[in-house]
């Protein structure tokens, strides 16, 4: 059973590697290219801590496998961020609005909400708790994190962040 | 939770993919979205040799009106389901459907094709399918067959398609426009398969049901065309007391697992629930 050489684009830049077949993209990322943002969590395809973006769709890479991956544009938590450091909308809207606490599922939060935002840049907030449905948090009860993406939202859109009343 | 060893596989056409298949034969499955496949193979409950993956082959991908039938290659995903303006507008069922399947990241992988084919009582697209009259676009080593949705499951992973086959398309007659429709599922939790689910199709006219059909969800070995059901519709004005005489038919051929679900009987009484809310909501729905 040969490994598989893969190329790929990983947050912009190329990458190509040898891969068992059965290596899932989650230890690809974390083991192979030192990517450790994305976590793995309940590793069964629930908790979406492992999400990441491939070809413009938030893919829980526990559930995929690398070989897979050959050809495809991924973008990771540590891609999120500008060159230059500077934060995202998202992820400043999960800072200021405190939109984590352990931070376990935050880069799979992060990268779904970012997706989220992309296809839908002035969601409800039912739309953005439907839009979340595959990322579990155990710590907040998820009202931060809605307001954090809330936040992001208002961000990109140029309008008014109002936080909404406990 | 590593899966076994295998050698993958990413053929360019349904032909190259039919002929691996069956040169590798039984260790070889196909890979569509892989949120069932993958699962099984990282607990070892299947542990196949050969992966051929489907994610490569074109012809496998896009939703194509042909005559008065749409036809969906198998490749395509419940977010593409969902996305599509052509569904919403002819087959709207199907994007009701999707939007209850799994959670989101799981809606960008997984398929119609792998939805259907996979025989799994939980998914939710066969009953859907069995409400439809669809057919599903086979091609196996004989060649390329037609199976009807409605002859399609035999039991639980026990399907018409035969080892070494792929379902390379789902064929839907478009229903009559106007039509009523709804998908009523009952789940514990996003991402949960549902305690039990119905599908219902109907058109009215004059202020009676002039046709249905119906389909049930995960209280069988296999989802339920409920034939009998849907003929108790046809002809009344779906008053109460005709929904009442449906629920019980459709009640009476159901024979779901007691599970952390629930126990047979209730699983029984809520496709009950489910199928008549699915009839209210399409009966409110359908222009006469």
């Amino acid at each position: 059973m040969a490994k598989t050489l893969i190329e790929l684009t990983i947050n912009g830049e190329q990458a190509e590697a040898l891969v068992e077949s059965r290596t899932l993209l989650i230890h690809f990322l974390r083991e192979q290219m030192n990517l450790t943002g994305a976590h793995i969590g309940c590793d069964t395809g629930h908790c979406g801590a492992c999400t990441v973006e491939i070809d413009g769709m938030s893919v829980k890479s526990c559930m995929t496998f690398a070989v897979q991956a050959a050809g495809a544009q991924i973008t990771t938590i540590e891609g999120i961020a500008g060159a230059d450091g500077t934060l995202s909308a998202v992820q400043e809207g999960f800072r200021m609005m405190h939109g984590l606490q352990c931070g376990y599922c935050t880069p799979g939060m992060i990268l779904r909400a970012h997706r989220l935002l992309l296809e839908n840049p002035a969601p409800t907030e039912s739309e953005i708790r439907y839009g979340i449905a595959g990322n579990l948090c155990r710590c907040t009860g998820y009202v931060n994190i809605v307001k954090a993406i809330q936040y992001a939202a208002a961000k990109i859109n140029g309008t008014p962040f109002q936080e909404a009343a406990e | 939770m590593i899966p076994g060893r295998f050698d993958y596989h990413r053929p360019a056409s349904i032909a190259e993919a039919v002929a691996l298949l069956a040169s590798l034969g039984d260790e070889a499955r196909p890979l569509a979205g892989g949120h069932s496949l993958i699962p099984l193979m990282k607990t070892r409950l299947a542990t196949p040799e050969h992966l051929v993956d489907l994610g490569a082959i074109a012809s496998l991908k896009g939703i194509q009106v042909d005559g008065d039938d749409i036809v969906i290659a198998a490749m395509t995903t419940q977010a593409e389901l969902i996305g599509s303006a052509l569904l919403a507008e002819r087959i709207p069922l199907l994007k009701e459907t999707a939007l209850v399947i799994a959670d989101p990241q799981i809606r960008y992988k997984g398929t119609l094709g792998g939805n259907v084919a996979n025989g799994d009582p939980g998914n939710d697209m066969p009953a859907v399918m069995q409400c439809l009259d669809a057919a599903y676009e086979v091609v196996d080593e004989a060649g390329p067959r037609r199976i009807p949705a409605r002859a399609f499951y035999f039991g639980a992973y026990d399907t018409a398609l035969q080892a070494g086959g792929i379902v390379t398309a789902v064929r839907i007659k478009v229903p009559p426009h106007g039509h009523g429709y709804a998908y009523e599922k009952l789940k514990r939790k996003i991402g949960d398969y549902a305690t039990a689910a119905a599908a219902v199709v109907l058109t009215v006219a004059d202020g009676r049901c002039a046709t249905a059909s119906i389909g049930l969800t995960n209280v069988s070995e296999t989802p339920l065309w409920a034939e009998e059901a849907a003929r108790i519709l046809v002809g009344s004005t779906l008053d109460t007391a005709t929904l009442d005489r449906a629920v019980a038919a459709a009640e009476s051929i159901t024979n779901p697992a007691s599970d952390m679900r629930g126990p047979a009987e209730y699983r029984t009484k809520m496709a009950g629930v489910m199928l008549r809310r699915a009839i209210e909501r399409a009966k409110s729905r359908a222009t006469a």
